[in-house]
Order: C-alpha cells, then sequence, then structure tokens
C-alpha cells in the first residue's frame, strides 16, 4: 500500500538530441585496456559511464588522452572517503592521469562518471573530474577528482588501462551538446 | 559510432502537497542506466534522513560508504547490512523552503543481471553539507522499482523528482 504518497510509473517523451551515446564497449573475456578512438569533434562536452569489475579489490585505472604519455602532461587532485574517514590528495607531473575505475568483484562493483569538459577547444588545456567508488559492504571507496592535461589538442581518443577488468565491465561514451 | 538521442525522462512528479512516499514502478528495463534527479524540501526544522527502496526489497541487503563535507570539516562514515527498511540517503531531503536539498542518484546498469548493483549519488544541502555516497545493493535482480520515504514521519512539501533513463549504443 503506497498511498497517500505518488505513485508512477509514466513513460513521457524524449529529451531532443543534446545527449548522444557515441559508443559502448562491454567485456566479454578479461581484458587491460580500454580505447575509445576518432571520437568526434561534434559535441562541447563528452561523459563516460562506467561499471567495472576488476579482480584488484578497489584498483585503479590509468586514463590518457590522445595516447599521450608524455611525462608531466597529467596533473590531479582527489578527495575520498573509505567509510571511517576523508583525505585529499594530488599528483602532478605524471605521465598518466590516474581515474578510479575499479570495484572487486561482481558483488561489488565499481561505478564511475567522468566528464571531460570542453575537449575540443585548442585555445586552452583539458580537465575532466571523475564521481567514482565502490561499496563491498563493509569496505569501499568514494572519491571526487579532477585531472588536467596539459595539452591544448582536441580529445580524439581516450584510454583506460589497468591489470584487468573481467567480464562484464562495460564503458559508454557519451556526447554532450 | 551511433548517434541517437538517448537521454530520456520516464516520469517526472511535482510535489505540492505533504507527500511521505514516491515510488517509480514497473521502470522499463530498456536503457542502461537510471538517474534520478531531486530537489526537494520538507516542512521541518532539521534535516531528515532520506530512504530508497529497490524492488520493494526491506532486507538487510543495502550498504553504503559516504564522503562528506559541512564547511568546517570532512568525513567518512559506512553502513552495512544495513537493517531500516532502505537505505539511508544524506541530505537528499533538505528542511524547509528555505533549505531545500538537490540530489542526484545513478543506478548504473540498474537492468543486468549478473552483478550487485552499485549506485553513485551526490548530495548539497547548502546550509548543511555536501556529500557523494556510493551503494550496494546486494542483488543481481534488475531495478523496476524505486521508493523514496522519509525518516521521523516527516512529509515532503515540495519538489521535483525526474527518473530518466540513458541508453548506451
Amino acid at each position: 500500500m503506497i498511498l497517500p504518497g505518488i505513485l508512477a510509473s509514466g513513460i513521457s517523451g524524449h529529451l531532443g538530441g543534446n545527449y548522444t551515446s557515441i559508443a559502448t564497449v562491454t567485456l566479454s573475456s578479461t581484458q587491460s585496456s580500454v580505447t575509445f578512438s576518432s571520437i568526434p569533434q561534434t559535441y562541447t562536452h563528452l561523459q563516460i559511464r562506467a561499471l567495472t569489475v576488476t579482480n584488484v579489490p578497489s584498483g585503479s585505472a590509468v586514463m590518457y588522452f590522445n595516447g599521450d604519455t608524455t611525462s608531466a602532461n597529467y596533473h590531479n587532485h582527489y578527495l575520498y572517503g573509505s567509510g571511517t574517514s576523508a583525505a585529499a590528495n594530488n599528483g602532478g607531473n605524471n605521465s598518466y592521469a590516474p581515474e578510479f575505475v575499479g570495484g572487486a568483484a561482481a558483488t561489488s562493483p565499481g561505478a564511475s562518471i567522468i566528464d571531460i569538459l570542453d575537449y575540443t577547444n585548442t585555445n586552452k588545456n583539458k580537465v575532466s573530474r571523475e564521481l567514482g567508488g565502490y561499496d563491498a559492504n563493509g569496505s569501499g571507496f568514494i572519491n571526487i577528482s579532477s585531472v588536467l592535461w596539459m595539452n591544448t589538442a582536441a580529445i580524439s581518443s581516450i584510454t583506460f588501462n589497468i591489470t584487468s577488468w573481467l567480464s562484464g565491465t562495460s564503458f559508454a561514451l557519451y556526447g554532450v551538446k | 559510432m551511433a548517434s541517437a538521442p538517448t537521454y530520456t525522462p520516464i516520469a517526472t512528479y511535482t510535489v505540492s502537497s505533504a507527500t511521505p512516499t514516491i515510488s517509480f514502478t514497473s521502470i522499463p528495463s530498456t536503457y542502461t542506466d537510471l538517474v534520478l534527479i531531486i530537489g526537494s524540501a520538507l516542512s521541518a526544522t532539521s534535516s531528515k534522513g532520506g530512504l530508497f527502496t529497490l524492488n520493494s526489497d526491506t532486507g538487510t541487503n543495502y550498504s553504503r560508504t559516504e564522503l562528506y563535507g559541512t564547511g568546517s570539516s570532512a568525513g567518512s562514515s559506512r553502513g552495512t547490512n544495513i537493517s531500516s527498511s532502505a537505505t539511508y540517503i544524506g541530505a537528499i531531503t533538505g528542511f524547509d523552503t528555505t533549505n531545500p536539498a538537490n540530489a542526484i542518484l545513478h543506478f548504473m546498469n540498474y537492468s543486468n543481471t549478473a552483478t550487485y548493483k552499485t549506485v553513485l549519488g551526490r548530495f548539497t544541502l547548502a546550509t548543511q553539507e555536501s556529500d557523494a555516497t556510493v551503494y550496494l545493493w546486494r542483488s543481481t535482480s534488475a531495478i523496476n522499482r524505486i521508493d523514496l520515504n522519509l525518516q521521523s514521519s516527516v512529509n515532503w512539501t515540495a519538489g521535483t523528482f525526474t527518473l530518466y533513463g540513458i541508453v548506451a549504443a
């Protein structure tokens, strides 16, 4: 019995074409790398939504733009909670961008949402932000982070590497007008 | 690469009178993720816990890891085997129309039946705290129903609750 609350089940119309699915990678076997390449330059922002399963509990991945592994080109700040304490840290002059796109197992998959803002603008460096984490009913991790890529090039490819992602892991790339 | 519109409102509710429960039922399984966006206020003198229940599961099958900042300090907390009828949602509610709250909940890959379900949430009650929380629902069932409730027998008195579906290519 739900009343006097509100009961909802209707479906209304589409929002239009301002948020578009570009590509999705769903793993059917263990992989250590996922790449979105030939990203269209017709959007304003990009969003990546990932649900990940690894064999490395709370494993973090690294992210590269345009295959750039140049030392000192990536900087990041992050704020995280372990379930018992909060902490903040930063990393600079890296050859990669650390991102949480991990998760321990199918019983505690990790989730990440990464926004890459103004990715085609060649007049400035690029900034991304992430909300990510996992919970394993007694352990877990929640993270808010930002990444600076010291490069003015338009982003045309994004690569994530980790020791291994397991079958069932999925990455979806969206474009925002 | 596909290029179809893919961010679809499934249902929207605008609260203008005392409402203790909001339920999204018969959620289609045709999307990849669900996004629930809430702007809400109560008729109360302090914030109250908001709760969500998935598929009417009132068992101790929820847990969470939370990160919050109060303006003077940051902290993190955890809930395991949560024994109440639903999972506590941080600053989802606000407490009056002068101090409303905003919340965004992401139900990731909600219709897959291979994994337990992970939910990411971001909450803002600007006069009290900002919060990020990850939830786990220990079930491989596809999510087909979301119920929102409040602790302390209070009601929502104002707000909008919209559930969106996102389809991946």
